[in-house]
């Protein structure tokens, strides 16, 4: 809680941004004093109600994250025993090149499809914004991607890039271009695996950029066709400025999804040619999984948890400072 | 600087309030319709090589369209496999996961946006702050938790850890802090209990949100693949992606069967797309955003 200054303007935003109920029926019951039986059943309906909940969350995540921390001090294969090593598992990773290269790919993967992804959402969703005959079935199409697995994707890419008879390289050679050796050589299998996620997310992107075109009244563009906004400074001084908070969401919801990719890697590249597409949940998955160094893998997995983290905090930081601004 | 295009014989096509002429309108088509022909080339390519033979495959440069229609690449692996078993467990699967996610999180979801209990602001913060941790970091544990529940190659090993996540129960918050006070009130001033209130009043009223609630968990549960792939390592448990990247491996370069599996695996889900599309546009719309 701050202490709130009761200057004019500060009113003025608390009122209009939180007028909003803030949870919870406004009880008439004293707030202090004798528990009484409404407030007894209430309770017991609210305890009873978010058990099932509590349990599961309890069981499979609260107390495998607490494990995630206990198992990166231990070294341990899965099976038997697991002997304690402390940080070991921690210097280990801070000396190990594979471990900075998933880092730097994950960095880089996410560098390069976080804008490209929004920038292609963008413009799906301005130009299906607009009425035009089979709009509807426009952005069903675009969407359609979305809905596909991770797997199925990576198979059917898989079939697109192969170096011999997939088409992309006879198109390539077609106009004359040289093919491609997509899966062997490292900067090929990036770009290859930044190709199928983004196939796969231009359709959320516009979906979401279409809720956020919706919200912005009509009025401010007959306003700033009057000022004279219109084709590009209509775009530049309205629409893209109304959209931030949406472009905003979409930022922070690719960042950590592109955290997360897995599936369309594991089947085009397994990671590699060498490490090139290795990803940092690739490289805990294979170290844990394959390897049977679970401490290992529990410690790279903290380690993506705090990156995580601290990005959260920052964005939060963030959308906060930009709220009030 | 306008473009002469856009205030030559404005239509009555408007958004926004925006006239646009017939000739912005057409160009605009014209690129929608390239843009959604490239998104769906993969789609198209997959059935077309679905149907093609090997040597049709590698005579280059592959024909566009099917020279010939080898609806064997469809019914060998399906002999072959147990691909009829691994939809079974996929749709038993993403069955189960949405029933039960539906009923905990719409559960747990009134309880934390409408009634008071203990600790209750305490819960719902570590709940939420779940929302971004990837499942690879705590699938080491998870994996050991499966294994001493002696859950490993069963559908309940697959269910029930992804059960703990935090989205649709923030969903269902959201949604339920949107139903007026007022409402629940009356209801507890004529008589019933909460549970009652909550069951024949709210719920009732909870239609959109039971909607896009098991739209997306039934295409995340049915899409899944890190999981499943840790938890099942009997073939016969294997849901669909996880058979899938399985027969990957035994089809090597044959890819007419191959896509012919891939599309047989994607098939339910386009499906269920095609007829509830517009609730799954409505559904990114509600839980992007609000």
């Amino acid at each position: 809680m701050t202490t709130q200054a009761p200057t004019a303007g500060r009113t003025a935003r608390g009122s209009a941004g939180r007028g909003a109920p803030r949870g919870g029926p406004r009880l008439r019951l004293p707030r202090r004093g004798p528990a009484n039986a409404a407030l007894r059943a209430e309770r017991w309906a609210g305890l009873v109600l978010a058990s099932p909940a509590l349990v599961v969350f309890t069981v499979f995540m609260f107390i495998p994250l607490a494990l995630t921390f206990w198992y990166s001090l231990h070294r341990y294969s899965g099976f038997g025993r697991m002997r304690w090593i402390g940080t070991e598992n921690y210097r280990n990773i801070a000396s190990d090149s594979t471990f900075w290269k998933a880092l730097l790919n994950t960095v880089l993967y996410t560098a390069i499809t976080v804008p490209i992804g929004i920038a292609l959402g963008l413009g799906a969703a301005l130009l299906l914004n607009r009425v035009m005959p089979g709009r509807g079935l426009w952005r069903a199409l675009v969407y359609v991607p979305v809905v596909i697995s991770g797997v199925a994707s990576g198979i059917i890419f898989l079939r697109l890039f192969d170096p011999i008879t997939g088409i992309l390289n006879q198109l390539f050679t077609g106009v004359g271009l040289p093919a491609v050796d997509w899966q062997g050589s490292g900067t090929a299998a990036l770009v290859s695996v930044i190709i199928v996620t983004t196939w796969q997310g231009i359709g959320f992107g516009m979906v979401v950029y279409l809720s956020g075109l919706q919200g912005i009244p009509g009025e401010l563009y007959e306003a700033g066709a009057v000022d004279g906004a219109v084709g590009w400074r209509r775009f530049w001084y309205i629409t893209w400025p109304m959209l931030a908070p949406t472009t905003f969401f979409l930022v922070v919801y690719s960042i950590i999804g592109s955290f997360q990719v897995f599936d369309v890697v594991y089947v085009l590249t397994r990671g590699g040619p060498g490490t090139s597409t290795t990803f940092l949940v690739q490289y805990a998955y294979d170290q844990g999984f394959n390897q049977r160094r679970q401490g290992y893998a529990a410690a790279i997995g903290v380690i993506i948890y705090v990156i995580v983290l601290l990005f959260t905090i920052a964005q939060w930081r963030l959308s906060r400072g930009r709220d009030e601004a | 600087m306008t473009p002469p295009a856009e205030v030559e014989e404005p239509t009555k096509a408007r958004e926004g309030g925006i006239p646009q002429s017939r000739r912005v309108v057409l160009t605009r088509l014209a690129v929608a319709v390239l843009g959604v022909l490239v998104l769906m080339f993969p789609m198209y390519w997959m059935i077309r090589t679905s149907l093609a033979s090997t040597a049709e495959l590698s005579d280059l440069p592959v024909p566009l369209w099917p020279q010939e229609w080898l609806w064997r690449n469809y019914v060998e692996p399906w002999k072959a496999y147990p691909f009829a078993r691994w939809l079974t467990n996929s749709v038993v699967i993403a069955a189960l996961s949405v029933t039960l996610t539906l009923a905990i999180n719409l559960c747990a979801g009134y309880a934390f946006a409408k009634l008071r209990f203990p600790l209750r602001n305490v819960l719902f913060l570590l709940i939420i702050s779940t929302l971004m941790v990837p499942v690879q970091v705590i699938m080491v544990p998870q994996f050991q938790i499966v294994i001493d529940l002696n859950l490993l190659n069963s559908t309940w090993g697959v269910v029930l850890p992804r059960l703990a996540e935090a989205f649709g129960l923030f969903m269902a918050r959201q949604f339920f802090l949107g139903i007026p006070d007022e409402l629940i009130e009356a209801a507890r001033v004529d008589g019933a209990g909460h549970l009652r209130t909550f069951f024949s009043i709210v719920l009732p009223l909870s239609k959109p949100l039971i909607a896009a609630l098991v739209i997306f968990t039934f295409m995340w549960r049915w899409n899944e693949f890190v999981w499943p792939l840790i938890v099942l390592t009997d073939p016969n448990a294997y849901t669909l992606p996880v058979g899938l990247q399985f027969l990957i491996s035994q089809f090597s370069t044959n890819f007419g069967p191959l896509l012919a599996m891939s599309f047989l695996s994607i098939l339910p889900m386009l499906l269920v797309f095609a007829v509830f599309q517009r609730y799954f546009v409505e559904g990114v719309a509600r839980t992007g955003l609000k």
